[in-house]
This record gives structure tokens, sequence and C-alpha cells, in this order.
């Protein structure tokens, strides 16, 4: 490959400075003449019937001008799977969880919109609720979806190689149980919805979403209107992962409204319904029986997994999938028997988060191999390094893995925490530890598949870039307008892009599954690629030249053969113009990954993902024995993203997912009693700020792809797959206590050195 | 109750007829049409609707409107001094410190007053200073880094 010149540069984010000045607008910042203002009455109760809905008293508030409950309503069910649809955007006859969203009022001001609702009646039945998984899996439990009788919404069995021979040939056998806890992604801006519908029905919805077109459906779907009638379009995004894949009542109603009473209407978010009515990781009760050879090998794996999936489904058979396959990487691994459940109760709902079902197995697996190599007496690096997937290895998953770094990963974490020194060697209440993990880059998303992109080379030798991909923060318009403008071989400042807005930009599956860089990356370079060989078709004839000898860098067009002899990219524009061809010169890209639908590997084998990321973590924590207080002092982020598009994005992205993993290994969790969340702030919560950062080395391996965009995989989100176990094994090596439940509160490290002594 | 407001915001004087609850942060949102200041949680405890007043960094959603008619507020709108961006914002747009961008103008405010009373200050301090404004993208790596490289050049 020739020297790049745009790709691999330190570029800051193309709306870097619009952010920086406060003009940059997210949904809660615009706002149309006559705007009326929404807001939704939602359940008290964990599990009640609804027996009547009186709207009367909201609709006599002044100012007041709509109020509708589930039965006014298209009777729609919405899911992000669509073999999981399970829920209705109001809740119709029955409530599952508090905070379930039982009816809504938009009103001229929010003051008369929050009076409405609480003139709103309902008369509920209350019924029987169950807020324990193991308790809802029960016979005789009560049921949560009457369609789902044992409460248990999806489920996964999956067996590679012959698991119960392999224990039988394992020298040692180990088994442990681990329990992960509620998280919310906390993202900074609430979520939000503004819509506007015309007189032919047609609806425009600005949102807080990660995932336009999916939310087109979904939109679509429960408003019982054809596709073509909704257009949906993403203002900036004050962060999702993961939380804002889904569609939510705000989408609805602003819509639902709009189309009612012909005006703009806006709903947005209060704090406490982002902890008590939006999405959450998933807890995790796990069983993990490990199989180990003498020499170290892992040889066989058992997983029992119970998802706690709370009142809905949301990503439920994609979550359950993904922990299953991820088990067999990053370590080569023959035989694995999965089991996981998701499993409904009456309390707040999971979904997709940063990891998405992977970090809580991974917890398990990474806490067990430091003891298994504690009681074998093998180096945790050791025995890691030792069953390193490589890549190329037929994988006994079917799981393609063309680019890997594990090992790489592994040693130049092990290296910048001070393995060697610091390992077994610090004094009492201080330890290192780390742990590895493996991530798609690309989740195939069901029925939104493909990337597309449109390139345009304009008359003045700008460039015009159109995809769907859906920038939440994480710079995906920068690395995008870097991979077109590498490949166009013009200067990144020379790419104008717009992006995210159903009516006007290609399909798109969304920031979903870690595949932006890699699908809508492909899909711009495939465009430009397209609209550079036209305009090399013009400049070749003019030029009376092959078109393969030539080439294009920093607006230039030259001949390879002789490089003195060529043109400036807009003189080239000029060239094609002058010859009668059609303006503007149009590129187009498709890009599909040569991959499975998830939910298809529930029953049959087959590749995951077009390319996967490969990630080692290691901590290096000091505990205080008289408070308990854990601090975690350094953390390496290794990790393989094959090449970096822009690697001062990406170690941002590495730098901001390591922190999130601290605060679920040491800090958070959405603790809840009878289905009431009991800290719904972020004071309550408490995720991690400034003061608990530590410093962290980002460490770039890099493998260079051969599926992805020059090179490029995934990078933020597999880092928030092993921090947690990195700093679990490290707080062992420290006071040699192991913590088999996150998160580590001081309270658990106080009573465990006390149980200790 | 409507009541006609004085505000004295980004060196102008405003004069606005609005309801006497309101917050500063509705005010500068719903009444100047300064969307820079975010709604994070309007509990006081993201950070992200940080303004400054009288160059101290205020909570304005925790503060009433009518409480600082006699003051100088200064919102991310008004940091530029005659078109030059604030060292600061250049510095977080060139570190890689502004992801999302939500907590942004706050972090830059919040930073501002601080660098204003401490010329060099240490890492911890920075961290310290910033501790109030919460982020969720960055790991506060790069933001720690862009105010010490502006306390650098000070």
């Amino acid at each position: 490959m020739h020297k790049l010149n745009v790709v691999g540069k330190r570029s800051p984010m193309l709306d870097a400075l619009e952010k920086a000045t406060g003009q940059a607008r997210f949904t809660d910042d615009l706002s149309l003449p006559g705007m009326l203002f929404g807001k939704i009455l939602r359940s008290p109760h964990p599990h009640a019937k609804i027996l009547h809905v009186d709207l009367s008293g909201a609709l006599k508030v002044k100012g007041v001008q709509g109020a509708i409950s589930g039965k006014d309503i298209p009777r729609k069910k919405y899911g992000i799977v669509p073999m999981a649809k399970d829920e209705y955007a109001l809740a119709i006859d029955k409530v599952r969880y508090i905070g379930d969203e039982v009816a809504a009022v938009a009103a001229a001001s929010l003051d008369a919109a929050e009076e409405a609702i609480s003139k709103i009646r309902v008369d509920y039945e209350v019924l029987p609720a169950v807020f324990d998984p193991l308790e809802s899996m029960k016979p005789g439990a009560p049921v949560i979806h009457e369609e789902v009788p044992n409460n248990i919404s999806a489920s996964i069995r999956k067996e590679f190689g012959n698991v119960e021979k392999a224990f039988l040939e394992s020298d040692f056998v180990f088994e442990n149980d681990f329990e992960t806890q509620a998280i919310n992604h906390a993202p900074l801006e609430p979520h939000a919805a503004l819509s506007t519908a015309d007189h032919s029905g047609k609806v425009t919805l600005w949102s807080s979403t990660q995932i336009p077109f999916f939310l087109r459906r979904n939109l679509a779907t429960t408003l019982d209107i054809p596709e073509s009638k909704v257009r949906v379009i993403k203002p900036k995004v004050g962060g999702g992962f993961g939380q804002k894949i889904d569609l939510y009542a705000k989408d609805f109603c602003a819509a639902f409204f709009a189309m009612k009473m012909k005006k703009p209407v806006k709903f947005v978010y209060e704090r406490e319904e982002m902890f008590t009515s939006t999405r959450q990781r998933h807890p995790f009760r796990i069983r993990l029986k490990t199989g180990m050879k003498k020499d170290g090998t892992i040889h066989a794996q058992q997983f029992r997994a119970i998802a706690d999936g709370g009142a809905y489904n949301s990503t439920a058979p994609l979550m359950i999938t993904l922990a299953c396959y991820f088990i067999m990487l990053p370590y080569r691994l023959e035989n694995l028997l999965f089991e996981g459940y998701h499993v409904y109760t009456n309390k707040p709902v999971g979904g997709a988060m940063r990891g998405h079902g992977i970090p809580q197995v991974r917890f398990a697996v990474e806490a067990q191999l430091d003891m298994i190599s504690e009681k074998m007496g093998i180096d945790p690096l050791e025995i890691r390094l030792k069953n390193a997937f490589l890549a190329g290895e037929p994988h006994p998953a079917k799981l393609l893995v063309q680019s890997c770094g594990f090992s790489d990963t592994l040693k130049k974490a092990a290296e910048g925490i001070g393995w060697a020194e610091k390992r077994g060697k610090l004094p009492f209440g201080r330890g290192v530890g780390l742990a590895g993990a493996s991530f798609p880059s690309g989740v195939s998303n069901m029925s939104h598949i493909s990337s597309g992109a449109v390139v345009k080379i304009e008359r003045d030798g700008s460039i015009t870039l159109l995809t769907g991909a859906a920038d939440i923060g994480q710079g995906a318009e920068t690395v995008i307008s870097q991979i077109a403008a590498e490949e166009l071989g013009v200067l990144l400042e020379d790419i104008r892009i717009t992006a995210a807005d159903t009516e006007i930009t290609p399909l798109d599956p969304g920031t979903f599954g870690s595949g932006v860089t890699l699908r809508a990356g492909n899909a711009a370079r495939m465009a430009a690629s397209e609209a550079r060989g036209k305009l090399l078709e013009a400049a070749a004839e003019k030029m009376e030249a092959d078109i393969k000898d030539l080439e294009i860098r920093d607006r230039r067009v030259f001949s390879k053969e002789n490089p003195e002899r060529g043109m400036s990219f807009q003189e080239a524009v000029k060239v094609y113009q002058y010859s009668d061809r059609p303006m503007p010169i149009v590129g187009t890209g498709s890009y599909m990954p040569p991959a499975k639908e998830p939910t298809t590997l529930l029953k049959e084998d087959g590749n995951f993902s077009p390319a996967y990321s490969f990630m080692t973590q290691a901590a290096e924590v000091q505990v205080d024995t008289a408070t308990g207080k854990i601090t975690v002092l350094n953390m390496v982020a290794a990790h393989d993203c094959g090449r970096a598009i822009n690697p001062m994005l990406v170690e941002g992205q590495l730098e901001g997912s390591v922190v999130g993993g601290m605060g679920q290994a040491l800090y958070e969790d959405v603790m809840t009693e009878k289905g009431q969340v009991l800290n719904p702030s972020f004071l309550d919560y408490g995720i991690p700020t400034a003061m608990e950062a530590p410093s962290i080395n980002s460490v770039e391996v890099e493998t260079d792809d051969p599926e992805g965009p020059f090179g490029a995989k995934e990078s933020g989100e597999g880092t928030q797959l092993a921090p947690a176990p990195a700093i679990i094994n490290a707080i062992y090596d420290a006071i040699g206590v192991r913590f088999n439940i996150l998160p580590v509160t001081p309270e658990k490290v106080l009573e465990a050195l006390q149980k200790k002594e | 109750m409507k009541h006609i407001l004085k505000l004295h915001v980004n060196g102008e004087d405003y004069e606005i007829l609005t309801e006497i609850h309101k917050t500063l942060l509705e005010v500068l949102r719903e009444d100047l049409g300064l969307t820079g200041t975010k709604r994070g949680c309007d509990l006081g405890t993201c950070g992200a609707c940080t303004v400054l007043i009288d160059g101290k960094p205020s909570l304005s959603c925790l503060t009433l409107a009518a409480a600082v008619r006699d003051k100088k507020i200064t919102t991310i709108e008004g940091l530029a001094k005659d078109g030059e961006l604030h060292p600061l914002q250049k510095a977080f747009a060139e570190k890689g410190a502004i992801q999302c961008g939500f907590c942004t103008p706050g972090m830059i405010l919040t930073s501002k007053a601080f660098l204003d009373e401490n010329l060099k200050p240490k890492e911890e301090e920075v961290k310290k200073a910033i501790s109030g404004n919460l982020c969720r993208c960055t790991g506060y790596v790069k933001i720690v880094e862009a105010v010490l490289s502006v306390s650098e050049k000070q």
C-alpha cells in the first residue's frame, strides 16, 4: 500500500469547534414555532393490569392540547430484533415494571404538561410481581408476558466439540459462580425527540438516536404507516453507548401527537427516567466450569448464564448469542457448552450496552483464569499467551479471523503495567492484574445489513459525502471522511459530510455492534473509488494516458510513471465537465459484511462478524485496607484495532471505555427494591469523575485487517469487556481476596478483609 | 406569573418578560436561545449546565434567573473574544478532549474559571477542579491534557 496521507492522522473531529463553542445542536436544542411539550405518565407498580385510564382531568388543564393512553394507539408491537417484538409504545392492558409508559400528554408549556400528567387517573389491578430471575424461571412464577409462560424469552444451547468427553479428558476441573450487576449507560444527553407532521401524513422526527433507520422502521410499525411516511433526522447525539438504539415512548408520542395535532411536539426525558425507563446492562448469574490440561491448555468450558432481562426483550436473542460466541475468542477453545437464558422480571429493561452481553461472561472467564493459574502454578500472563488464538487458525465455531493481534496485546499490556517487576511482588495492598477479550467489528443487523454511501465530486473540486452512519460522539463522521478523502486523494477539509437523515442518506445499520468504521467506512471507500474512477477516466483521455497509470494525491492527478505529468484535482474536474460528462461526479458504494445474522447463529454455525478486534487491559490498584477504598492507579489498554484511521480518536475511545469499565468494576449498580430503582440520579448512582480516573496508557496494536477499510477494525466497545476482570485480578494480587460479584465496593472489601483475618 | 427580568449575559444587556420561577438554565435556553448551556440532569449533579456568574462556575439549573439580575453571566457562546476562540476551546478541539460534546461547554467554563485563578496547576488540581463536571465519553484523560496544555502557554 502506498503512503497514506489522511488515514492515520490525528485529526480533530470535524465538529469539535461547533461543540466547543456551543453551536452544536442536540435534539433538545431544537425548537419550532408553535411547538408543544410532552410528558409521559409512568406506572407506579411493577406488575399490574390497567383497568381504566381517565384522561379527562388532564384535558381540563389550561394549555393541554392532547392526552393519550395505550388504548388510543395502534395495537402494534415493536422490538429491535424482529423475532422478539414484545413491547407497545404505550402499555396496553398491562404494565410490567415501575416506569412502564401508561399515558402521555402534549401541552403548550412543560408546566402544563406536568400538571396534566398528575391529573390522569389510572385504575390498576395490582398483580404479583417477580424480581429475581431465578425465581422467575420457576414453575408457578407470575407470568409477565402471556406468550412466554415460563418467562424465558430467549435462550441458547450451543455445543462446540464434545464437552462431556473433554471434561473426562481434563486433568483439572474448576467450577465457580459469578454475578454481575445492572449498569446504566448514563449518556450525558437525555433522550429527546421532536416531531412534525404535514397534511399528507408524513412525519419528520429529530431524535437522539444511534440508529436512524431502525428507528424509522419501528416508528412506521408502531404508527402503522408506511416507512416512506417517516423521516428520521439525527442531530448531534450526546453519547449513547447502546442505550439509544431502541425506539422509546418519547419518539412514538412526539410523532403521534404531531400527526394528530399538526403541531411540532417535543419530548425530553428527565434524568430519573433515563435510569428507570430506558435500558441497562443485563445483570448476569453465571456458573462456569472449566477443564484444563496439565500443560495449561483450556480444554473445555461449560457455561450456564442467566440474564435478568427486566420487563421486555429489547435485544435479548442477540445479546445472549453474543455472550455465547465470544467465549470462543480470544482463546483457542475446542469444546464449549453454552446454555444462556434471557429471563423476564418486573424490573427496568436490559438492552445493548457497550460490549453487549460479553463483559459479563468475560468477567467470569478472566477471573476464573486467574484462579486456575494460581492453582496450577502458571503465571496468568503465560496461561493466556498459551491459549491465545492466532490469525488464520481454523476456528471451531467457524469464525473467520483474518487478523488477530491478541498475543501482542497481552505482551504489550503486561509490559506497560510492569508485569514482570510487579505481579506478586508489590507490598500488601497494591497489585496488578490483566484480562483479555475479543469483539466483533460489525454485528450484522437484522434486515438492515448493508451500509451505503454516496460520494459527489462537486464543480469546485470539493466532495459531498452522504452516509447513513450515526455519529453519536465517537467521531464516525470524521473517520468516514478520512477514509473517503484518502481514497480520493484529497484533503480532509475538502469533504463535507451529511450523515443520518433517512430521506437523504443511504441505508445504514447505524451505530451498532461496533461496525461503523468497517461497514460505513468500506461503503464510503467504495463510493469514493467509483467517483475517482470516473474523474480519472476523463483525465486519462485528456492526458492521453492509461487510467491505470494515474494516481491522485494531495489534490493532484498525476502519472505514476512520470509524476511531473499531471493536473490539479480541480482542473481534472473541469476537464471532466468540459468533456460533457454528467455533473456532479457521483460514486455509490454498498458494503455487506460477509457474516451471518446473529439470530441465525442460535441454531446453525457460521461467521459472526467481518472482522474481530482483540484487546488486553492491565490494571494496577491500591487498596486502602483501613477504609476498603480501591484506587485504580494505572490502566493499560492494548488494543488490536487493525489500522487506526485516526489514532487520537482511537485513544479517546479506549480511554473512555476503560473508565466506564472501571465504574462497572467498583462503583456502578442500578439498585432496585421490589422493582423500584433506588438510585436514579448521578449523585446516587455515581459514574466515575475525573478524580477517580486513572492514568491510562493506550497501546495500539496494528494488524491491517484485509476486510476493514485501510485495514481498520473496531476500537472502543471491546475495550469495555476486560477492565472489570483486570481490576478484580489486580485486587487479588493486592490483598489476596477474590471477588466474584460486581461491583467491589469498600464495604465488600472491608468485610472480606475481616473474614480473611 | 411573569415579570420583567434584566440580565447581563455575554456582555449584552437583556430585558426579558418571563416567568418569575424560571431557573437561569431555562431563561438562557428558552428565552435567550443560548442552547450551548446544556441540561443534563436538572438536579445540579452533572455540571453540563455550568455557566460563569461574575467569573465563578455556577450550576445554572440550580440558580433562579431572578437572583442573578445584577451579575455578569458568561455562557459558552460568550467565551470567544472579538471572534478569537478562547485557548481552551481550541485546545479541547485539537487534543481530542471532545467526543459527544454534551459536557464540553460546562467543562470548558469550569476550566476557564479554574485557570483564571491557578496559573500553573498540577494534574491533580485540574482533576479536582473539573470533578463536578461529568463526562461519560472521554475518561477525562484528554480533557485534563487540554487544560494543562493551556496553562503551560499562560
